[in-house]
């Protein structure tokens, strides 16, 4: 927290701290907006921003209509040409609609015009499950977009993060993608007020520990923690790390954990196949190998879409136990 | 050439009552103003094949009594599944959020009176009134809601993925603009196969401006399949009304873009509904290609669960007005006026059907969750299969 102005801090949720952060955002750049389905009559579904209409008036704050190809063409297009937008992408499953514009227009205009090209835009997206809202509203996305040469990716675990790393990514003069989570929207914590930055691309060390480094993602953050407490019950003394950036990613503070701890797993909501987690595996065994005491572990959700049955939910989804349970498993405790 | 003149015609069937569409150079506020008072105003007329209430009793001509029964039955049928699944919700016992088709049973019933389970069709988020018009029983339905095995689905999908493909319903969808390329392909599959078979694809307005329901329409009406595109217009996309998400008051006038009629009717009258419909799906079994339907109607409850009046971003009197056009109230009074029914049988189709209702949530209270091992079940077929 040491890059935060400490003025009086106060506790609130996480969808508050969106909100400031954006509202920062909207005070500093007068080049920006926002514009997202139910985003500005209705302060989003989510109530992420609330009041942004009547405090910045319909110039700066625009419901889209339901076309999230327009409403990502709209950031590349405006970006391009001296704005600097946020977007809003209702939930990531929808990021389907939207992929050509991000893959193919977003990612790769700087790179294909040869450096003339600066989209300073900002995406703004929910991700996560645990909430019943099935197959079409709960995925974790991120690797898909992190795949993506010319877009950042920033995932940010609790409030202090959601509006240091808003504020972080509309300043920044590439594409990036804040995605937020859904389950997390009610986690208070204290947050200063005015605008502060949490660095793209720098990891976060939440908990010191000698014996193995736990790297997890979002809201799997807080899950790594309960574990690490369980572990501790176990004799292992656990180093957790908040990634909170996948694109770019951090690997230097998560080599150097390793190089002291011996032993890493690696945790996110997504998919485990393809997810975040082997690309970081594979990082920790090029750089670190002959540190490593234990195969590198990954946790993730299993290979299915998410399922609506809150009983199937509950198994699906990654959590201490899991996290416990791999550990234990791994390394036979 | 002979299609787009086609298409003309059948978009100036529209009904008079709504203005000649605005100009694509329109100032959009005063599109907007329009579209503020056509919502204000939800006296729509219909297509010119829609006669006015008929004052003979007996020996009327159209649908029979047995079908005037079955589109109340349908309508009634939703209304009270709606009701007591949206108070479930409210009262917390069913988990995720359910979207309530209150207000606009009579599209469904009118659309789903002419199609046999052969018929496909592709729902919306909004999904639960059209499953049930398409044949849908309750118990598998209340089931799905509550996430149990007895579920249509298993209880892996829930009140957005509900479908059953017995019954030709493919699906509710999560996805705003996910069911009409879905219905293009089974209605191209249809037309592949050597079927008479049609399928409807149902959006919402919100939906309309999707850029997956203009590409499905504009394949349908090139390769002629038998696909209706019926747009529930209800005036809002969540929080956003229809002067806010599109500059066009008639979504129906795109048809003529896409090269197919185009045809606008009063979604709060069932026989209405049942009428263009039955032209539309009439065409598109001969080989007469799709239609796009736009319904005027209107959701009483909320985006999502039940609450409907002190809303921010609608006022209770557009509410009211509306529910004073409500589709089974109105279409109730009419068969009593001419003798198909009388107020007791009314009254007693809404006492057996709550009585199924009670039943089947009892029945799906009391059925299993899935078990752990069916996480991982029917991600694949087995090969072969
Ligand atoms: C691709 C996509 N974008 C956004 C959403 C969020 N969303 C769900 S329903 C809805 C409004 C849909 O409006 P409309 O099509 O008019 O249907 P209605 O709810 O009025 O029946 C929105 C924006 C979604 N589910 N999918
Ligand atoms: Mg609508």
């Amino acid at each position: 927290m040491s890059e935060a102005k400490k003025q009086e801090a106060r506790k609130i949720p996480y969808v508050a701290a969106i909100k400031e952060g954006v509202r920062e955002v909207l005070l500093e750049q007068d080049n920006s907006f926002v514009a997202g389905e139910d985003v500005a009559g209705a302060g989003g579904v989510f109530g992420h921003y609330g009041g942004l209409l009547q405090e910045f008036g319909p110039d700066r704050v625009y419901d889209t209509p339901i076309s999230e190809k327009a409403i990502m063409g709209l950031g590349v297009g405006a970006s391009a040409t001296g704005c600097r937008p946020i977007v809003d992408i209702m939930f990531i499953d929808f990021i389907g609609e939207c992929m050509d514009e991000i893959a193919n227009q977003m990612a790769k205009m700087r790179y294909m015009f040869g450096g003339n090209a600066t989209l300073p835009v900002t995406i703004i997206t929910m991700s996560g499950g645990g909430l019943s809202m099935a197959a079409q509203h709960s995925q974790c996305l991120e690797a898909w977009l992190a795949h993506l040469p010319g877009v950042k990716v920033v995932c940010p675990s609790n409030a202090y993060d959601a509006k240091g790393m808003t504020i972080a990514a509309a300043r920044d003069d590439n594409p990036v993608f804040v995605v937020f989570n859904k389950a997390s929207l009610g986690m208070s914590m204290e947050v200063p007020e005015g605008a502060y930055e949490v660095p793209i691309g720098k990891a976060a060390i939440c908990r010191e520990g000698s014996d193995l480094t736990i790297v997890a993602i979002s809201r799997m953050v807080h899950e790594a923690m309960a574990a690490a407490d369980q572990l501790k019950d176990l004799g292992l003394d656990v180093e957790v790390i908040d990634a909170r950036s996948v694109q770019p990613f951090d690997t230097e503070t998560v080599i150097k954990s390793i190089k002291k701890t011996h032993r890493a797993l690696i945790v996110h909501e997504a998919v485990k196949f393809g997810g975040i987690g082997g690309e970081i595996s594979a990082q920790i065994q090029e750089q670190a190998f002959d540190y490593l005491d234990a195969p590198v572990m990954r946790v993730g959700a299993p290979f299915c879409p998410v399922p609506f049955s809150p009983v199937l939910e509950e198994i699906y989804i990654p959590n201490a136990d899991t996290i416990v349970a791999k550990v234990k498993d791994t390394l036979e405790l | 050439m002979a299609k787009k003149i086609k298409a003309k015609k059948q978009a100036a069937k529209a009904p008079a009552a709504k203005n000649k569409k605005p100009a694509a150079n329109n100032k959009k506020p005063a599109a907007k103003a329009k579209i503020a008072a056509a919502r204000k105003k939800p006296a729509v007329k219909t297509t010119a094949s829609r006669k006015s209430t008929p004052k003979k009793t007996r020996k009327r001509s159209g649908p029979s009594d047995q079908t005037l029964k079955e589109l109340h039955l349908k309508m009634v049928r939703i209304r009270c599944f709606e009701e007591a699944g949206g108070q479930m919700m409210e009262d917390g016992k069913i988990p995720g959020a359910l979207h309530l088709y209150v207000g606009e049973e009579a599209i469904a019933a009118g659309v789903m009176q002419h199609l046999s389970n052969e018929d496909q069709i592709t729902s919306t988020h909004r999904g639960h009134g059209h499953l049930v018009a398409k044949g849908g029983e309750f118990k598998p339905m209340f089931a799905e809601l509550l996430g149990r095995s007895t579920g249509y689905c298993g209880g892996k999908g829930g009140s957005m993925h509900i479908s059953n493909l017995e019954l030709g319903m493919l699906g509710a969808n999560g996805i705003v603009g996910g069911g009409p390329p879905i219905a293009m392909g089974a209605a191209f599959s249809n037309k592949f196969r050597k079927t008479k078979n049609v399928t409807i694809s149902f959006f919402g307005d919100g939906a309309s401006n999707e850029g997956s329901v203009h590409e499905a329409a504009n394949m349908a009406a090139l390769y002629k399949l038998p696909c209706i595109f019926v747009c529930e217009n209800n005036g809002y996309g969540e929080y956003t009304s229809q002067a806010n998400h599109q500059a066009i008051v008639d979504v129906a006038d795109r048809a003529a873009g896409y090269g197919m009629p185009g045809v606008i009717v009063d979604g709060m009258d069932v026989m209405a509904v049942y009428e263009a419909a039955g032209e539309a799906i009439e065409r598109a079994r001969n080989g007469g290609g799709p239609t796009l339907l736009e319904c005027k109607t209107y959701r009483y409850y909320d985006h999502v669960g039940m609450r409907g009046m002190g809303m921010s971003y609608r006022t209770d009197e557009e509410v009211e007005a509306w529910r004073k056009r409500d589709a089974i109230a109105g279409f109730e009074q009419r068969l009593i006026e001419l003798g198909v029914m009388n107020r007791k049988q009314v009254d007693s189709i809404y006492t057996r059907i709550n009585n199924e209702i009670e039943e089947a949530i009892a029945y799906a209270f009391d059925s299993p969750h899935p078990e752990p091992h069916e996480l991982l079940e029917n991600v694949y077929c087995e090969k072969g299969a």
